[in-house]
């Protein structure tokens, strides 16, 4: 399954991919699509809310359960992909571009440090 | 135009898929009206909501056969084996409705005076005293209307015990990673911040995870014994222990009480709240069948925060109806689903102490021989004997996931296991066979699982195509429910 390596990874399967403007964008791996099933919901933050490191920042619903999405970077969500929430099923064909959930300003860049690498996440989940 | 054998069966069996609105002629009728003896009004024209208002066009004969055609559809533990994991979907004895149809108890009417309905006071009032004895909690409510509102009530039960003492500051909740989703729920309406807390690699509760937040802030924890992977948490006891010296309580769900019928009682673990689903433990009617019934019993410190009305004996020997001193109020109208605890009463009497022994004893027997026989084929997470059910992770060939194994189990007539639950088990199968199969079905849903096994070991897309053989195909429910239709609409032609 691919692992982009211009990004980090958490635990809990997300990815945070830091762009040139300073935001982090931020989504869910394909592994963790490919757990889920196809998605049929996705409850995201708005715009203007706070997310924390490793807290809960919204729900995905897949045709098997519904299960929390949790940021891997504390700041303030910048923007969100309503594409997504029209259409769920890009989190299952595209996860790791057109998915794509948040873009956050981060509070602390350095957050990223604590996350994955590509080769570290590719061990968790084999 | 050739025929193949199968054509006309194939129309025929298109035919009966029809819905009623395709099935409609202009100018049939279903209903002969008297003719009108009133002038007619025309109605004015800003009060006509629409133009058009379409209703099938049918015969009273065409109407029979569609409804009647559509509950042979149905399928129910009154017709073949059920072993949906964690909703004990145990056989309903008849006697049960064969009770709760006499006319004392049918055509009773709440507003009714006490001393006209002392009989169905008093069996409200035994029904009490059995779950009391069940539970090994000295107070009861029969008032909530379903399992869901009986732990709602059952958290608001326990916060009014929280504020009367005045620790209202208390506002966390733990709940284990394997509860059932209503619990976070319960909690979360009854004002309380869920906690999430992990399981053992052992399928036990995580003590260190409770003792790290076990705090002046720490209102309870929600809890069911056993545990949704069917397993006799360990660790309960402790559990209770540790929630109790950090000055919370303890909330017991009740879902899987029928692994422990007379044999262990929840409150002797040091629960403070239990909630039972009668429609689950005690035989009444459930899965879409009818209205359920969720009792609580509580330690007496918490009873007269209990909902109303609570039926009791008087210094007389009759029976009335009273609101606890500090109750939390009604969960409905009357004496909850009166109907439903008519028959779990009956359910009850007819068993008998030993009875409820045989119940709990022949539900864990039953599943821990699925488990045994069906070991080889699937993963099993949590290597321990079980309690009432069984959860494997369907893992062992591609193509035989949770979702492909249970559509292929619909083609033999048998109802999926629950899927996908508990969270923490990955392609969860969830299987309770519940006491009132016997050994020859249990067998067959064996053999037929072996035979699925043996199916996907031949072609690994097989399964992916299943069912093939129930009324209707492998749904999109992926389709169905991004862009769900749910109402007919007259074509465009």
């Amino acid at each position: 399954m691919p692992v982009p390596e211009d990004r980090r990874y958490s635990r809990e399967h997300e990815w945070a991919l830091p762009e040139p403007d300073g935001l982090i964008l931020v989504g869910i791996t394909d592994f963790a699509q490919h757990e889920l099933g196809d998605v049929v919901y996705v409850d995201l933050p708005r715009p203007g809310d706070r997310v924390t490191q490793n807290a809960q920042m919204g729900e995905v619903e897949s045709v098997k359960a519904v299960s929390e999405l949790f940021s891997p970077v504390s700041g303030e969500v910048a923007a969100v992909n309503e594409d997504v929430k029209n259409a769920p099923e890009l989190l299952n064909e595209s996860p790791h571009e057109k998915g794509w959930l948040i873009r956050v300003k981060p509070d602390d860049p350095a957050e990223l440090d604590s996350l994955l690498d590509a080769a570290a996440y590719t061990a968790l989940t084999e | 135009m050739t025929s193949t054998p199968d054509t006309p069966l194939r129309e025929e069996a298109h035919n009966r898929r029809r819905l009623l609105m395709e099935r409609s002629h202009p100018g049939r009728t279903g209903v002969t009206l008297p003719a009108s003896d009133v002038p007619p009004q025309l109605i004015p024209e800003q009060a006509m909501l629409r133009d058009d208002l379409h209703l099938p066009e049918v015969t009273e004969g065409e109407v029979v056969r569609y409804f009647t055609h559509l509950s042979q559809l149905n399928f129910s533990i009154d017709t073949n084996f059920y072993p949906l994991g964690s909703c004990t979907m145990k056989y309903n004895p008849k006697l049960n409705e064969a009770v709760a149809a006499t006319p004392g108890f049918a055509l009773a009417h709440p507003a009714q005076p006490e001393t006209q309905v002392q009989g169905c006071l008093e069996a409200v009032f035994r029904l009490q005293t059995y779950l009391q004895e069940v539970s090994g909690l000295p107070g009861a409510s029969l008032a909530p209307l379903a399992g869901a509102q009986g732990e709602l009530a059952g958290i608001l039960t326990l916060r009014a015990a929280l504020d009367a003492r005045g620790e209202g500051r208390r506002r966390k909740m733990l709940i284990p990673d394997t509860a059932h989703g209503t619990n976070p729920a319960s909690a979360a309406m009854a004002g309380f911040q869920v906690i999430s807390v992990p399981s053992t690699s052992e399928g036990d509760i995580d003590l260190d995870a409770v003792r790290a937040e076990a705090d002046e802030q720490l209102a309870g924890v929600m809890f069911t014994q056993p545990t949704t992977l069917g397993l006799f948490d360990r660790n309960a006891i402790e559990m209770c222990r540790i929630v109790h010296e950090a000055g919370g309580l303890v909330y017991g769900d009740g879902a899987n009480m029928n692994a422990l019928l007379g044999r262990a009682k929840l409150g002797h673990f040091g629960f403070d709240v239990v909630h039972m689903n009668l429609h689950k433990t005690f035989s009444t009617p459930h899965g879409g069948g009818g209205p359920g019934a969720g009792p609580i019993c509580v330690t007496e410190a918490l009873a007269p925060f209990l909902p109303g009305p609570i039926a009791v004996q008087r210094e007389d020997g009759s029976y009335g109806s009273e609101m606890p001193t500090k109750s939390i109020g009604r969960c409905g109208g009357a004496q909850g689903n009166f109907g439903v605890l008519i028959r779990a009463l009956t359910y009850i009497s007819l068993l008998g102490g030993d009875g409820m022994l045989n119940i709990s004893g022949n539900a864990v027997l039953n599943a821990n021989y699925l488990l045994a026989k069906l070991r080889p084929l699937f993963e099993l997470p949590y290597d321990r004997s079980v309690m009432h059910e069984v959860v494997f992770a369907a893992r062992k060939r591609p193509g035989a996931t949770a979702l492909n194994v249970s559509k292929r189990l619909l083609d033999h007539g048998f109802h999926a296991p629950t899927m996908y639950f508990p969270l923490v088990v990955p392609e969860a199968l969830m299987i309770e066979p519940t006491e009132t199969e016997s050994r020859e079905t249990l067998d067959a849903f064996i053999e037929t699982l072996e035979r699925i096994d043996a199916e996907a070991a031949a072609d690994e897309d097989f399964l992916r195509g299943a069912p093939y053989e129930t009324p209707i195909s492998r749904l999109d429910e992926a389709r169905a429910a991004r862009r769900p239709e749910l109402r007919w609409r007259p074509s465009e032609d």
